[in-house]
């Protein structure tokens, strides 16, 4: 089973890469960009085929590790 | 006062750190690799600064979970003081052990150079040797020092009087939260902070602004 994992800012939480991103798209003739946030993604290959508890293992990857709570929100997939 | 000195793969300030420290206290601390379970009996433990694990994943992220981590936490639910520096700070937010985060500078650059720090609590066993509102210059070298958390956590940081160094007016290199440079835990033995007081302690720095931080190490 693989868990993909999005993990991205926190509402509130200054992200100058998204706002660099965001400049460049403008710059670079892109109309109509509003708003740029960038975040990070993972697969994670599962050797667990429980639905269930692979969700949860994942979880507990996000966050004691993958995510920073403080500042980021993840959202897992199984696939 | 025993110290040591915490290195992790990818940290690069070890030496300076540990040079300042024997320099002012005249005890050499013991250099301990992130793979020891235990640490040695000392009282004071310094995670220096650098870019442990290449900042892989986050500042700070991988450093934290290692095992000699583990044992930092328990001995600093007692009584062991911990200082993070730079990375250090990065590291010990990420392990819990400070509230809060450090993120990407606002400006999206590393910045190298001096700042102007003010020392706003000196009740603390690294800032007792300096008047309240002191300015200190002393150099940073970051690309994520940028201090921030919740509203809440910020109210207790300032109530409480837990912002220990703060960027003195126009000085603020990163954004940071109310120019947040360096804080204290609730039960005062943990302090982190971005600048790197070690590289500010003797004339071939340029200046010794920062000397009196170590020299409080032995008054503490």
């Amino acid at each position: 089973m693989k868990a993909k994992i999005k993990v991205t800012l926190k509402k509130g939480v200054l992200d100058p890469q998204g706002k660099a991103i965001e400049g460049a798209l403008g710059s670079m003739g892109f109309a109509g960009v509003e708003h740029v946030r960038q975040g990070k993604y993972f697969e994670i290959d599962l050797a667990e085929t429980d639905r269930s508890k692979a969700l949860a293992g994942a979880k507990a990857m996000c966050e004691k590790l993958i995510a920073n709570t403080v500042i980021e929100n993840y959202d897992i997939e199984l696939a | 006062m025993k110290s040591a000195v915490v290195l992790f793969p990818g940290l690069n300030r070890e030496t300076d750190m540990m040079r300042a420290i024997e320099a002012v206290t005249g005890t050499k601390p013991v250099l301990v690799w992130h793979t020891e379970t235990t640490l040695p009996d000392v009282d004071l433990a310094v995670i220096p600064g650098g870019f442990s694990y290449g900042d892989y994943l986050r500042c700070g992220a991988i450093a934290a979970r290692s095992p000699v981590m583990a044992d930092i936490r328990v001995k600093a639910m007692k009584s062991l003081k911990v200082l993070g520096v730079c990375n250090g700070f990065q590291i010990l937010t990420e392990a819990g052990l400070l509230p809060g985060a450090l993120v990407r500078n606002a400006g999206l650059r590393f910045v190298c150079r001096e700042v102007r720090l003010r020392v706003e609590n000196t009740r603390t066993w690294f800032t007792n040797q300096l008047n309240q509102g002191t300015v200190v210059s002393c150099p940073v070298a970051h690309g994520e020092g940028n201090y921030i958390c919740d509203g809440e956590t910020l109210k207790r940081l300032e109530g409480d009087a837990r912002v220990v160094f703060r960027y003195a007016e126009g000085s603020n290199p990163n954004g940071a939260m109310n120019d947040i440079a360096g804080i204290v835990n609730e039960t005062g033995n943990i302090i982190g902070m971005m600048p790197h007081p070690e590289n500010m302690i003797e004339p071939l720095h340029g200046k010794t602004d920062c000397r009196p931080l170590f020299e409080s190490l032995l008054a503490a």
